[in-house]
């Protein structure tokens, strides 16, 4: 592994997450350590309340760590700026977009916030970055439509191009296929697996989808009650970890389709 | 940007409405002056000694303020709507009103407590501008303090209604134990007056407008980051509670100084931003600052010159000008339209 230093994005040391009032701490998980390659898809994957969101927040600066480090382009993260760390990560949240009245091209090109001037004038350079991203995610025609316009597998297609022209080397990606069809769940994630081939970007996304996640992603990090554990999907098949993700008594997961089925 | 251009059109034919819409208020009044009288007058006095001095002194000021006040208004709500993403907010939403109206209320409602001649001194024009601005400084920064203990955006605009609450809630008190004439007064403060400001008072008024302009203007890459949400604007690299802080500032300059010189003006706050989106389909500030600030100037000396009543004596209250023009419109450009953008 240490011939690949160089490459790695994200990692991190003994990472404890979780909440901390001033009474007590209350730990979601704990000896957290991931390493991220850069040109890697990354499906995080658990159950609800396992703390993928909790884990994204702190990967992602919005909260503290416990305990631990986490690197970003061997860079403690804690002693990141805003500017430098907007440089360096891109986020596609749950959130919904404030104003729906941005049309597709303006909201793109917001992603180049932290490289315009005070008043945010797109140079030449901006714009034919946020056109890149717009070919990248295949939306060229969606360029002059409005936000409310759009369905709900366009808009998440739309933030995805947001996070492209930020122009980072990291992207992170919470729940991109909730709300959408079965269809458009494959089309998204496919489409972040071709990105990160076309542009050698690391991409690490939560999902629900694991059957999907195991036929796309180079790596999964698989969160079950007892711990962490990051490796290729179809080690993590053989080893068994899938079935450690849920309770036992209603599902249990198909080695040889790579699925969960329902208990007869 | 090819975008940007599409909208040359509209702004050239908006600073034209402006130019005329700036003369025709000079020129209608309580005493006609032919047009060529007031050209004129801009360059020297005229052989009608009043006629000079309508203009010069009284109606060019006015007009003035009516340019001040309806732009700072307008961009005061732009700042406030995208800030709290709420199409309901207004320049006063931060109980910046509600706090003049308590300063004045206290300077004037007040004096009857202190009584006699200190009562006649308090109740200059002054006193009433100084009282006014006091008065929002002090609730803008009560809502400042609290609002900086609290992370969540929403939650300012909550503290802000209840300083609201808590102030009128004082004013009651106060009227309560008024006389008839000290009520009547400063109900004529809450009718609210362009008029009646000298040129010094306009200077003092545009230095501090100039304030709340340049940082809104500082605001604008902020303003357009936080159309994608707070999260968002964070992960872009957004000092949150600075832009915020910015942003409250210019909002409390611009609407402070304009509740100080010409009493509280309902409306063109909230509805100035609605209307320019209506025409200008665009949630990007760089557009839509310049384009309510020409909205903003141009409905406020429309609705001037309908309280002037043209050729007549009378002067209505400003206050109830704005919302009996300015309502309708909104409502007929919703139905019209039948889709709120925001």
């Amino acid at each position: 592994m240490s011939e690949n230093k160089e490459h790695i994005i994200l990692e991190t040391e003994n990472l404890n997450i979780g909440y901390k009032t001033k009474k007590k701490e209350s730990v979601i998980a704990s000896k957290i350590n991931i390493q991220l390659q850069k040109g890697e898809l990354i499906g995080l994957v658990g159950a609800n309340g396992i703390g993928k969101s909790t884990l994204l927040r702190t990967l992602t600066n919005v909260q503290d760590a416990l305990s631990g480090h986490v690197y970003i382009n061997e860079k403690l993260l804690s002693i990141y700026s805003s500017e430098e760390l907007a440089k360096s990560m891109s986020l596609v949240l749950t959130d919904p977009i404030a104003s729906k009245n941005l049309s597709v091209f303006e909201l793109v090109a917001l992603g180049r916030h932290p490289y315009t001037n005070w008043v945010g004038n797109l140079t030449t350079e901006d714009i034919n970055i946020v056109n890149q991203a717009l070919v990248h995610t295949n939306i060229e025609t969606l360029k002059h439509k409005k936000c409310f316009e759009l369905s709900d597998g366009q808009l998440q297609k739309v933030l995805i191009a947001r996070a492209l022209a930020q122009d980072t080397d990291l992207i992170i990606l919470d729940e991109p296929t909730t709300h959408l069809d079965m269809y458009h769940k494959a089309y998204i994630l496919k489409l972040l697996q071709k990105l990160v081939k076309e542009t050698g970007k690391t991409i690490l996304f939560s999902s629900h989808e694991i059957d999907l996640a195991i036929q796309l992603c180079d790596k999964m990090i698989v969160m079950t009650p007892e711990k962490v554990v990051t490796d290729q999907p179809c080690n993590l098949i053989s080893e068994g970890t899938f079935n450690t993700l849920f309770p036992k008594d209603l599902i249990v997961f198909d080695e040889t389709t790579g699925s969960f089925r329902v208990k007869k | 940007m090819p975008k940007t251009n599409t909208y040359t059109f509209s702004f050239i034919a908006l600073i034209i409405l402006l130019i005329i819409c700036f003369f025709m208020n000079i020129s209608l009044g309580s005493v006609s002056i032919p047009n060529w009288a007031i050209f004129k007058s801009f360059f020297g006095t005229l052989e009608h000694e009043s006629w000079s001095y309508i203009i010069q002194d009284y109606r060019l000021p006015k007009a003035l303020a009516a340019i001040l006040v309806g732009s700072g208004l307008g961009i005061s709500g732009l700042l406030m709507q995208t800030l709290f993403r709420n199409p309901l907010a207004g320049p006063f939403v931060l109980g910046i009103s509600s706090g003049a109206s308590l300063g004045v209320a206290l300077v004037i409602l007040g004096a009857g407590i202190f009584g006699g001649v200190f009562a006649s001194l308090l109740i200059s024009k002054w006193s009433i501008v100084i009282a006014a601005s006091l008065g929002s400084f002090l609730v803008l920064l009560a809502v400042l303090v609290v609002s900086s203990r609290v992370k969540d955006t929403m939650a300012i605009l909550i503290i802000g209604l209840m300083f609201g609450s808590i102030t009128a809630a004082v004013v009651s008190v106060l009227s309560y134990f008024s006389s008839a004439e000290q009520l009547q007064q400063y109900i004529f403060w809450g009718f609210g007056s362009l008029g009646n400001l000298s040129w010094s008072e306009l200077l003092i008024f545009f230095i501090i407008y100039s304030f709340g302009i340049c940082l809104s203007i500082i605001s604008i890459k902020g303003l357009n980051t936080l159309l994608l949400g707070e999260n968002y604007a964070k992960s872009l690299g957004l000092n949150i509670k600075q832009s915020r802080f910015i942003i409250i500032i210019a909002t409390s300059l611009l609407a402070g100084t304009i509740t100080a010189f010409a009493g509280p003006i309902a409306f063109i706050g909230l509805a100035i931003p609605h209307i320019t989106r209506q025409v200008f389909n665009t949630s990007n500030h760089k557009i839509l600052l310049p384009a309510v600030f020409l909205f903003g100037a141009i409905i406020m000396l429309i609705c001037d010159i309908i309280a002037q009543v043209p050729a007549s004596d009378y002067t209505l209250p400003i206050n109830a000008i704005t919302s009996l023009i300015g309502a309708p419109v909104v409502i007929w450009l919703l139905v019209r339209k039948r889709k709120m953008i925001f």
